[in-house]
């Protein structure tokens, strides 16, 4: 992979299609999780009181932006990628210009991060409205929520590579997204799990931007920023590379 | 629009071949879909793949693209080694493919900018470009429609100019008028003479005789992966058949068949199906045979489908 720009063409190309649906994908972006918010942070607050000095909302408020960070790029990274590959031919016109796999991997790759990162960032203004943010320290929190964007798009593409058609992603989703979703922090503490499942968590990329999010929002310094940042690079990286290599093989042949 | 190009590569000098390619070969799960195939084409001429479906014609061009990697032989297009370097030859190619891959997000002056962009196109140069292509595509006034209100022929039109977006010396069109109204195709024909008389280079594939005929300067005929004749349309015509085609169909045309029992010198039967054809570089004494049974007949010319039948000894296989 020879670094170069190429890839910005194809991430372009999804911001101005994805300008022409602006407003219901902000609508969509926006509603879903400003519903979970709500309903679970008033309906299972109520029950739930504080978890140790943080009101649950301020607890979940933290959770929710990264799940949707997580969902909305592994969406992208699989219906619609795959929508670009195999229905639409989008991939198949970019390869008669003179865009390469790699280019078009990696774009596809930015462009399921920036659309996780705008939805993180939807519900994040939401939260700092409802009065759930400590500070402005949460903007740091915007970098982290992109790379985890970046992360879970490129291991949405690895499925995208394998699958025959749409029906194949809810393996995905059923036996990888939901798990990382319970196991990671996000409705409840970690803490409440026995230790082994504790560490099975934290094998997990999602887990450890919770762990630099949640404190990033409630002001105070997350600790070992350098490890999780490493965890979810790893996993970006590693999904990336694969993805390129098992889309390559499947257009190029 | 000429395809006005840095004349300093060598590919761009006159009759330079701009595709060279010895014993490609490509094999899919052990059977060989691209068997040895060499072709030359030179500048500015129109260069055609006559085969019927499956005889790797597709495959071919996906490798002149670098799209499909050959397990064997050597090949260069524009100069540039392929598939090292096959992202810089595409700069100055154009692709038309055999399936529609229009963007159906965007409106159809949006498809020619989005694609522009691939090429890193833009501002003034791109506007101009696109306004032309516009023109010559005869989609002005439907530039802001949505491709999906286009008809067949129109998106074939489109798709012709997007490959145009980056004024490419080669454009390869994959079956370029499969599935069009004989109308349609003609607007198609009419469009990729206008580009031989601009010096572009042509390379397209076809299951349509007429169409190769009428646009090829040379073609080559692609059976089961093989090159098996390669010349001008009319060259290979005369080389390899007989001038004149007497058509005999029917039930009628078979009884009369098996009472003449075995045909005169010079007069060769080839069936295929319930059609017989009959060659033969004179044709009155088989037409006044004809005529005094009373037997409808055809008569034509020899023509591309004929050289193609005596060659793979069988029909298209449509």
């Amino acid at each position: 992979m020879s670094p170069n720009l190429r890839f910005l063409h194809v991430w372009r190309r999804n911001l101005k299609v994805w300008r022409k649906i602006l407003i219901p994908s902000i609508m969509g972006n926006f509603g879903e999780p400003v519903l979970y918010l709500l309903a679970f942070g008033y309906g299972f607050g109520m029950l739930v009181g504080d978890l140790g000095e943080m009101p649950y909302m301020v607890f979940l408020a933290s959770g929710i932006i990264c799940s949707s960070a997580m969902f909305t790029a592994s969406f992208e990274g699989m219906y619609s990628a795959y929508t670009r590959m195999d229905v639409q031919h989008t991939w198949s016109a970019m390869l008669g210009a003179p865009l390469t796999v790699d280019d078009i991997v990696l774009g596809e790759v930015a462009w399921a991060a920036t659309k996780g990162l705008m939805s993180a960032a939807a519900i994040l203004v939401v939260a700092a409205v409802l009065g759930l943010v400590a500070n402005a320290w949460a903007l740091l929190a915007l970098p982290v929520l992109l790379l985890t964007g970046f992360t879970f798009g490129a291991c949405a593409m690895v499925v995208t590579a394998f699958s025959k058609s749409y029906d194949f992603f809810l393996y995905y989703f059923t036996l990888v997204i939901t798990p990382t979703l319970l196991l990671s922090g996000v409705f409840f503490p970690l803490e409440q799990f026995p230790a082994p499942v504790q560490m099975l968590a934290y094998l997990l990329p999602l887990a450890h931007t919770v762990e630099l999010v949640r404190p990033l929002l409630t002001g105070t310094m997350p600790t070992q920023v350098l490890l999780h940042l490493a965890v979810i690079a790893a996993y970006g990286v590693a999904g990336l590379m694969i993805a390129t290599r098992l889309i390559r093989r499947r257009l190029i042949r | 629009m000429a395809a006005a190009q840095p004349s300093d590569t060598p590919a761009r000098s006159p009759n330079h071949p701009l595709v060279q390619a010895h014993g490609l070969t490509k094999r899919y799960d052990g059977r060989t879909v691209v068997d040895g195939v060499g072709l030359t084409v030179r500048t500015g001429e129109c260069f055609g793949l006559l085969g019927p479906n499956g005889a790797g014609k597709t495959t071919t061009l996906r490798m002149l693209l670098g799209l499909t990697p050959p397990d064997a032989g050597e090949l260069t297009v524009l100069g540039e080694p392929i598939p090292e370097r096959a992202r810089e030859a595409r700069t100055r190619i154009g692709v038309v493919p055999q399936f529609d891959t229009l963007d159906p997000d965007f409106t159809v002056r949006e498809n020619l900018i989005t694609y522009a962009s691939y090429f890193g196109l833009k501002g003034e140069t791109l506007a101009r470009r696109v306004e032309e292509l516009l023109e010559f595509a005869s989609l002005k006034g439907r530039e802001d429609v949505n491709i999906q209100s286009l008809s067949g022929g129109m998106k074939r039109r489109l798709t012709l100019a997007r490959a145009l977006i980056n004024q490419p010396a080669l454009v390869v069109l994959d079956e370029p008028t499969t599935g069009l109204d004989p109308q349609a195709r003609h607007h198609i024909w009419h469009r990729l003479r206008t580009l031989l008389s601009r010096d572009t280079t042509l390379i397209i594939t076809t299951h349509y005789m007429e169409e190769a005929e009428r646009l090829c300067d040379r073609l080559a005929i692609i059976d089961q992966g093989r090159v098996i004749a390669c010349d001008s349309p009319r060259a290979l015509i005369q080389a390899h058949i007989e001038p004149h085609v007497v058509e005999l169909s029917g039930h009628a045309a078979t009884v009369w068949l098996d009472k003449q029992g075995a045909l005169p010198e010079g007069e060769r039967l080839h069936r295929v199906g319930d059609i017989a054809l009959i060659y033969t570089h004179d044709p009155r004494p088989l037409l006044q045979r004809l005529d005094a049974d009373g037997l409808r007949y055809l008569h034509r010319p020899a023509n591309l489908e004929d050289v193609f039948l005596k060659l793979t000894g069988h029909d298209l296989r449509d």
